[in-house]
């Protein structure tokens, strides 16, 4: 008994990924349901003349998880699969690489989201089309988010191995609380709004609730969304390539699998 | 015969640890070379580099002629690697599986060349099954077929007949050398059935904490050494201090 403790001691111990895993999924559940108690809490008639605007940023959310999770799965199957190997040593540049995973990434998100928009209207008599043509906008953010975390997630497991994979399942959930999904950001303590503002989420979904709620338009919320969008794609395109070169002096392209 | 492998002094080091303590040799075309040596030798790190999946400390490494750093997707192009510790998708079929890989290696005709492969492999029954149901056997050579679907000019194979019975691992041995001598390909075998290298290989390098410590034809490092076969010369070498340095 101590035996079989101690080999999932040991594997916990020499993982700085299962760590981190261990610690944030409790801190993390308890801080967003946290800021939703106390938004509802303080805020009863806030949603009154909106019925519709949790769904929606539901959706919304759907989509931005499907996107990221997406990016992952197509990489971790490849690891799984102990495929990786034989695609690193095919003759396909990095970019080349991203940009299949990109595309096969908004593609599966398209899959999951049509249905779920189709369904809201008869089954709740809501249309996620009220947001009109800023949806397209909105969405198309969400995308850039999404597939951006895929790729840090994935430089991630380039760098460390499959042992970073709870990370790649967690992303969303990590950065849920700053994003504002569901509530606005004043609920927010100073310290996690001035957080929340360096993200892309917190606008689009205070864009989202503006449109629906108030019935106009915010543009700047639509521009900082992808001008914090264009620093972050960025920054995930340098890190994967610095990872993919770290990756080439520790090893771990041959090991991956393993 | 132009060698179309050539390995100058390349060196690995993971930190302080020295996987490969600077090495050399050719491969020419036509030619299996044998690499030899115990686990942890550098036997797999050096492939690594020749695949440019692992950057070397220093050395250089040239395929057909080009360097292979700052040349790695032309020369990736060219070479192919089959290993027991990597698979294809198992959800795949086999031929699923062959047509991504011929699209990846940018492949013209490329039903043509699996049905090639699979007339050559005894493929041609298993086509449409699901790869990851195939037998170890199958698997193999579903996984030959991915290595030789661009046409390689260098094929690194590491293990390639372990798990197999002695029917198939026959017939993938016989196969290797035929392909070998009709397309005078260079091969890399990394192995450690010692009966595999003494009958495919002409020229043997024989690897140990990093260096080469010997090199030949499988019957001169028998008389060398003052052994009956290639596997007691494999025993005594990595039992023995470093003979080279």
């Amino acid at each position: 008994m101590y035996g079989l403790f101690l080999r999932h001691f040991y594997l916990i111990t020499r993982s700085f990924p299962r760590v981190l895993d261990l610690v944030y999924w409790p801190t993390i559940q308890i801080t967003l349901w946290g800021f939703i108690s106390n938004f509802f809490a303080t805020h009863t008639t806030y949603y009154n003349n909106a019925v519709g605007v949790i769904l929606t940023c539901a959706i919304l959310y759907d989509f931005l998880f499907r996107t990221s999770i997406g990016f992952n799965m197509l990489f971790l199957e490849e690891i799984w699969s102990r495929n990786f190997t034989n695609l690193f040593i095919a003759p396909m540049k990095i970019g080349e690489i991203l940009t299949a995973l990109v595309v096969t990434a908004l593609i599966r998100a398209l899959i999951g989201l049509i249905p779920a928009v189709l369904l809201t209207s008869p089954l709740f008599g809501i249309s996620i089309l009220d947001l009109g043509i800023f949806l397209f906008f909105l969405f198309l953010s969400l995308y850039l988010f999404g597939i951006t975390l895929g790729i840090l997630v994935s430089a991630g497991l380039l760098r460390y191995g499959p042992s970073f994979e709870n990370i790649a399942w967690s992303t969303m959930f990590l950065l849920a609380p700053f994003g504002c999904i569901y509530y606005p950001i004043e609920i927010l303590p100073e310290v996690f709004q001035k957080i929340a503002y360096l993200l892309p989420l917190v606008y689009i979904f205070e864009e989202a609730r503006n449109i629906l709620i108030n019935q106009t338009v915010d543009i700047q919320n639509i521009y900082y969304a992808f001008m914090w969008n264009g620093v972050y794609f960025v920054l995930s395109i340098a890190l994967f390539y610095y990872s993919f070169n770290v990756a080439k002096n520790k090893g771990t392209l041959i090991n991956m699998g393993e | 015969m132009k060698n179309l492998v050539e390995v100058k002094n390349i060196k690995k080091n993971y930190g302080k640890n020295e996987a490969v303590k600077g090495i050399s040799f050719n491969i020419k075309e036509d030619e299996i070379l044998g690499l030899l040596g115990p686990n942890g030798s550098g036997k797999t790190t050096t492939i690594g580099m020749l695949l440019g999946l692992l950057k070397p400390t220093s050395g250089e490494i040239f395929i057909n002629g080009q360097k292979l750093e700052g040349n790695r997707i032309e020369i990736l192009e060219q070479i192919n690697f089959i290993s027991p510790y990597i698979e294809l998708p198992k959800k795949l079929t086999v031929k699923q599986n062959l047509t991504v890989y011929g699209k990846l290696y940018k492949i013209n005709n490329i039903n043509e060349r699996i049905e090639f492969l699979s007339e050559k492999l005894r493929l041609e029954g298993l086509l449409n099954s699901i790869t990851g149901e195939l037998s170890s056997g199958q698997k193999n050579r579903v996984s030959l077929a991915k290595a030789l679907i661009n046409e390689p000019k260098v094929l690194l194979l590491d293990e390639p007949t372990a798990s197999l019975d002695p029917e198939v691992g026959d017939f993938v041995r016989s196969f290797l050398e035929d392909y070998k001598k009709e397309k005078k390909i260079s091969i890399l075998l990394a192995s450690h059935n010692m009966n595999e290298v003494t009958r495919l290989c002409k020229s043997i390098l024989m690897m140990k904490d990093g260096i080469i410590i010997d090199e030949g034809n499988p019957e001169e490092l028998i008389n060398k050494h003052g052994r009956k076969n290639l596997e007691e010369v494999f025993l005594k070498l990595s039992r023995s201090k470093n003979e080279l340095n």
